[in-house]
């Protein structure tokens, strides 16, 4: 009961009070808040800041995830094996994940300031002249693709660890026998075999890939001219920048309804492909 | 084509030394049976005639070929693991043909390899299972079945039927050893159990503390046993050893050996005698019954002489009494002489036999 009511009071209550307030209009002085039906929505179609927020959140997604779970995969592979000082590499692939983004984002910051920023002393060493990273609408959006698949890797290259370590050595000794290649052993057993992890970093990924912001607030503030904009830091300028709140409700319900639908996806289309033991 | 020879075999990690000079040789298409308590090295020996480890000194032959140093997959062994495994995302048909599948064969014989290794071990209805949907027997049947198809002729076990119960041990164990025959297979099985090896072995290779304590057919070792560590190794209950310096009573034990051993011959080292050699009786070597087993067909008495702990397996019929006080004797034959240093003595004054 307790976690019921925890549950109703500040998860599902607001998701329906959210789902309400997206049908009314925005109070002024002179004219109350009045029930407006789709009209919240429909705006939002022809809001071409949304449109653009929502192709950048897709490239975004894009871009992150794939490359993520990619070097995941390869660092925990790196580490799995016994290597002198191993542990101290798990440490140093997993020191990004602690930090917390807004000091991930400060960091990345000096890395990105042009001209004096560190990949800009490194490039003037062989001859490139300073670039904007961050103030080129071109730039901006891989630049911090990049920051967000540093922080999250190390993350993800845990879960794939554990699931490695859980693979008994006998299965590659076996394969070994039988001829198999190390990439045999990968595709045909070891992938397979981590495919349960695989889902679980997915619904992660995209989560987070829709979730994660903060670090919009220190690097760009989702410009120049909504480059970086992402969906979730939208919503907040809406509402809170804006003070529009009711087209932010709006906003959260579509963001809502992308988010259940994508893991929704996942869970059916990869469950018939993922061995559970 | 396919025996095997191991001489001097050797593998340490630091300065643990796991495996000490292991020579032994496996004839083609006979089963050798690697005996010993846990930590003797004896999965070590197979899992370095497989190449899943590296040899630190010495030399493995399979069918002539040096292969010491050679790639696992090249050495033409098939292994069956204690674990069987089996790929857990792969069904029995897909784990059967997997290393046909690495190798590149043909479909066509691929199906043919897979019928005939499936129907050799009765699995021809489960070829659509999963192995998390199979009994314990039955992964241990795809795991043989991997081991046949892939028509090798040199086949290492390593402890296959530690993980099944008693029954469906027996049974395997009949079944592995008349596939052998059938096949020709060279095998090398790792085991802990005597029994396995007595009923299976064609040769039995008996390790201690990766050495070799002694090499023989399980009757050699079991008759014959070289050292008091195979004399208590084979055989269950384990032989009597009577540490002869600690028996005061030695005209009794004289006696007790079928009168024809002078006392004076009994002054160190230990005499041996299997369990099912003690007789009760009237003369011989006085000891008190501390327990009974009545295991039916026959019953073992645990028998204390001094501070010394005999076994006596005797007719199931006769009830003694904890407490009780009796008389063993053994006849000559039944005595195993070995010195101080645990090294059996072969006795000057009777017919080896």
């Amino acid at each position: 009961m307790p976690a019921a009511i925890l549950l109703i009071a500040f998860t599902h209550y607001p998701t329906v009070a959210t789902v309400i307030d997206s049908l009314f209009s925005k109070a002024t002085a002179i004219r109350p808040s009045r029930f407006v039906g789709v009209l919240n929505y429909q705006r939002m179609l022809d809001d071409p800041i949304f449109w653009k927020v929502l192709a950048n959140n897709a490239w975004f997604a894009l871009g992150t995830i794939p490359t993520s779970i990619a070097l995941a995969i390869l660092m925990a592979l790196f580490v799995n094996r016994s290597i002198p000082g191993r542990s101290l590499v798990r440490m140093a692939y997993f020191t990004p994940t602690v930090l917390p983004m807004i000091a991930v984002a400060n960091i990345w910051l000096f890395f990105y300031t042009p001209d004096i920023g560190l990949i800009d002393q490194i490039a003037s060493w062989f001859g490139f002249s300073g670039h904007n990273w961050l103030g080129d609408p071109t730039t901006v959006l891989p630049a911090i693709m990049v920051m967000t698949v540093w922080k999250e890797a190390g993350f993800f290259m845990i879960f794939y660890l554990a699931a490695m370590q859980n693979i008994p050595p006998e299965l590659e000794e076996a394969s070994q026998l039988e001829g198999a290649t190390r990439w045999y052993y990968f595709r045909r057993v070891m992938f397979p075999l981590l495919m349960p992890t695989t889902l679980f970093v997915l619904v992660n990924a995209v989560l987070n890939s829709f979730k994660l912001v903060d670090h919009l607030f220190v690097l760009t503030k989702g410009g120049p001219d909504n480059a970086s904009n992402l969906l979730l830091y939208y919503i907040f300028e809406t509402a809170f920048s804006y003070f529009e709140t009711h087209f932010a409700a709006a906003l959260t319900v579509v963001l809502l309804i992308l988010l259940s639908v994508m893991a929704l996806l996942q869970f059916f289309l990869l469950d018939k492909r993922v061995h559970y033991r | 084509m396919s025996r095997i020879d191991i001489r001097e075999l050797a593998k340490q990690w630091g300065l643990v030394v796991a495996v000490d000079q292991v020579s032994f040789t496996v004839a083609k298409g006979s089963l050798t049976v690697l005996l010993g308590p846990s930590g003797c090295g004896k999965s070590t020996i197979l899992r370095l005639i497989a190449g899943l480890e590296n040899v630190s000194s010495g030399s493995i032959a399979i069918g002539g070929n040096e292969v010491t140093h050679m790639d696992p997959a090249k050495r033409g062994v098939s292994m069956v693991f204690q674990s069987y495994a089996l790929f857990p995302h792969l069904n029995v048909r897909e784990n059967i043909i997997f290393g046909l599948k690495v190798r590149g064969i043909s479909q066509s014989e691929r199906h043919s390899r897979l019928d005939e290794s499936a129907r050799m071990v009765g699995l021809e209805e489960l070829l659509n299972r999963k192995p998390a949907q199979l009994s314990g027997g039955q992964r241990q049947r795809v795991a043989l079945a991997r081991s046949i198809v892939s028509r090798r002729r040199v086949c290492l076990m390593d402890e296959p039927l530690s993980n099944l119960d008693a029954k469906l041990r027996a049974e395997m164990r009949d079944e592995i050893r008349s596939l052998q025959q059938k096949l020709g297979l060279t095998m090398v099985y790792v085991t802990h159990d005597q029994v396995e090896a007595m009923t299976m072995a064609d040769q039995v290779v008996l390790l201690k503390k990766g050495r070799v304590e002694q090499i023989g057919r399980p009757h050699e070792l079991y008759e014959r046993p070289q050292t008091t560590f195979a004399a208590q190794f084979m055989g269950s209950p384990p032989m009597n050893l009577l540490k002869l310096d600690l028996i005061e009573e030695r005209s009794a034990l004289a006696v007790a050996c079928g009168g024809t051993l002078s006392p004076d011959r009994l002054t160190d080292g230990y005499i041996g005698v299997r369990p099912e050699h003690v007789q009760v009786g009237s003369s011989g070597l006085p000891v008190r019954v501390s327990a009974t087993d009545y295991l039916g067909a026959e019953t073992v008495l645990r028998l204390a002489h001094g501070g010394q702990t005999l076994f006596g397996k005797i007719d199931g019929h006769r009830r003694y009494n904890p407490g009780e006080q009796l008389h063993v004797s053994w006849s000559e034959e039944a005595v195993h002489r070995f010195g101080a240093d645990g090294i059996r003595i072969e006795d000057p004054y009777r017919a080896s036999s």
